[in-house]
């Protein structure tokens, strides 16, 4: 078996989901490949040369990759499909984009965010918001997945000396064209790899008082996340938002905010190693999957809770 | 112009999924049935780019079991001019609904295809990138602003490090996010009116499709439960137990 991944990377060095998709790709086994698409990339092509346990690094660096764009990376991904039996990604919204198109143009079903490897051809993934796993079989010739990163550990970033070859990208599609990216400025751990994360929901009240959360953040090492509600309401950016419908996260500590614990937010979180809820709603349902419960008005938690860590 | 807006029947979002004794799925067995929520937000969509004039007519899509009757209804409730019911009894993977998609679009010429992001139920997020695949049109997922700008569409869409804005050309497939829009409620009137309005019923075996699954679905069952956790009375004793039960800071 052989496996192609399609890793996400800035042109310049690896997003980090990329290390457990090649977990997942061991666990399947073969030799694995990894494909870095973009436009002058070669930085992150080195990168993912150093990772350990990869066979091989396709780079495919051309301007059609700007922005890599679905209907571009796509046509790239099939190009060169046929020449493994799976090919995977990370189950980011990277992921989640262009590799349907690709299970489409190639004629085959796609395995979504599978959450365990059983053999080459059966895996778990969680269906209903994280309420039930399902165990599924694919028929497929070639098996197009993606990968729920928060279940499979990071593989060793240096260690491996991949040789780089550089393959043919295809002509740009000419049906999209990449604008711009507005990413939400911090210094702090991004979401999906902090050990430690704060989050905080309706109950915060506004987005000035966010600022309690950063302050605790800062003496944890931790990233700030928000309920859906905390987002909606403008409180904080959309890539806050830890959930269903947002980034599935699991930190070995999982600090829930003036949230009530919706079952989207749930799924978003509930893999999590330990898991604090602050509410002053004794009844609110983040109480049931959380280790350590304080029911307590947050703003007055908050704040002795940063004074008690600063001690 | 002409939209196509695909809605999916799933379980409600605020009912907790329950795990069918067999393993063989989910037991839906009376449990309340809803629009899937990012099918709203696509219907709402197509029903603003209607009363702003740039669409005339809006189409609902809904691929399944009869009682998907229910669910194009409220389409037409909440303001979709008809509907299309392509019935099967079957539960069809994302590549063969995105087939039936591209049959309807190929019938009924739509300028613009709808959906939403994913569907809370089997949570692929593929049909919308599939239907666009197949179609040969480009995409825009997870979107939370569209307008229309010299006949292209610019898209802002939600991605995990911000937000992305693109261009692509029309006719487009795109797929909703939450943030899209807040999508309006059916008034009483225009849900008898949505009783009178068109609704299409085609067979799936009359399209001559190749519709079979690729995948089997071996078992389904709940995740463990996580151990019951403690209710501590302060943030000293909180801070305590982070520190020295828990190790984790």
């Amino acid at each position: 078996m052989s496996i192609l991944i399609i890793a996400e990377h800035d042109n310049v060095s690896l997003v980090g989901a990329t290390l457990n998709t090649v977990t997942a790709a061991q666990q399947i086994g073969g030799d694995i490949d990894l494909l870095i698409a973009g436009n002058g990339c070669g930085a992150a092509a080195q990168a993912a040369a150093q990772i350990a346990g990869v066979n091989r690094v396709l780079l495919a660096d051309h301007a059609s990759l700007d922005g890599q764009l679905a209907e571009n990376v796509a046509n790239l991904v099939v190009s060169i499909a046929d020449n493994y039996s799976h090919v995977l990604s990370a189950a980011t919204t990277f992921g989640k984009n262009f590799m349907p198109r690709a299970a489409a143009l190639l004629d085959v079903s796609q395995i979504s965010e599978i959450s365990e490897v059983i053999s080459a051809d059966t895996f778990v993934r969680p269906v209903y918001a994280g309420n039930a796993m399902a165990t599924v079989q694919s028929s497929d010739r070639i098996k197009l997945i993606t990968v729920r990163i928060t279940k499979f550990d990071a593989a060793a970033e240096t260690g491996g000396s991949a040789p780089v070859e550089v393959v043919d990208a295809c002509a740009d599609s000419g049906l999209s064209r990449f604008i711009g990216l507005s990413s939400s400025k911090t210094e702090r751990v991004e979401l999906t790899s902090a050990a430690i994360v704060i989050s905080g929901g309706r109950g915060m009240q506004n987005g000035e008082n966010f600022q309690m959360l950063e302050s605790v953040a800062d003496k944890l090492g931790a990233a700030v996340g928000a309920s859906r509600a905390a987002v909606d309401a403008g409180f904080v950016p959309n890539d806050y938002q830890v959930g269903q419908t947002g980034k599935v996260i699991a930190p070995d500590l999982y600090i829930a905010v003036g949230l009530s614990g919706a079952i989207q937010h749930l799924a978003g979180m509930k893999d999590s190693k330990t898991i604090v809820a602050i509410n002053k709603d004794s009844e609110a349902p983040i109480f049931q999957v959380a280790d350590y419960g304080l029911v307590a008005d947050l703003f007055e938690a908050i704040p002795a809770l940063d004074k008690a860590l600063s001690d | 112009m002409k939209v196509l807006v695909g809605v999916k029947r799933v379980l409600d979002p605020q009912v907790k999924a329950r795990v069918k004794a067999d393993k063989s799925g989910i037991d839906l067995t009376n449990a309340k049935m809803t629009m899937n929520p990012f099918c709203e937000n696509a219907v709402e969509e197509a029903l603003r780019l209607r009363e702003s004039g740039a669409v005339e007519e809006v189409i609902a899509l809904s691929i399944g079991a009869a009682k998907s009757e229910e669910t194009l209804r409220n389409a037409l409730a909440l303001g979709a001019d008809r509907a299309i019911l392509v019935l099967t009894e079957d539960v069809l993977e994302p590549l063969a609904l995105a087939k039936v998609f591209k049959a309807i679009v190929e019938k009924e010429t739509p300028d613009l295809v709808l959906v939403g992001k994913q569907a809370i139920d089997d949570e692929c997020n593929q049909t919308g990138q599939m239907v666009s695949a197949l179609l040969g049109w480009p995409q825009a997922t997870f979107a939370s602003k569209l307008e229309f700008v010299d006949g292209t569409a610019q898209v802002t869409r939600e991605v995990d490090s911000g937000i992305e804005t693109i261009n692509v050309n029309m006719p487009a497939v795109i797929s909703a996010d939450l943030r899209l829009n807040e999508p309006r409620y059916a008034s009483l009137p225009n849900v008898m009116k949505a009783k009178r309005k068109p609704l299409d019923k085609i067979n799936l075996s009359d399209l001559g499709l190749d519709t079979a699954n690729r995948l089997t679905t071996l078992e389904v069952v709940e995740p463990p439960a996580r151990a019951a956790g403690v209710i501590v009375e302060t943030v000293a004793e909180l801070v305590d137990k982070l520190r020295n039960e828990a190790k984790v800071i």
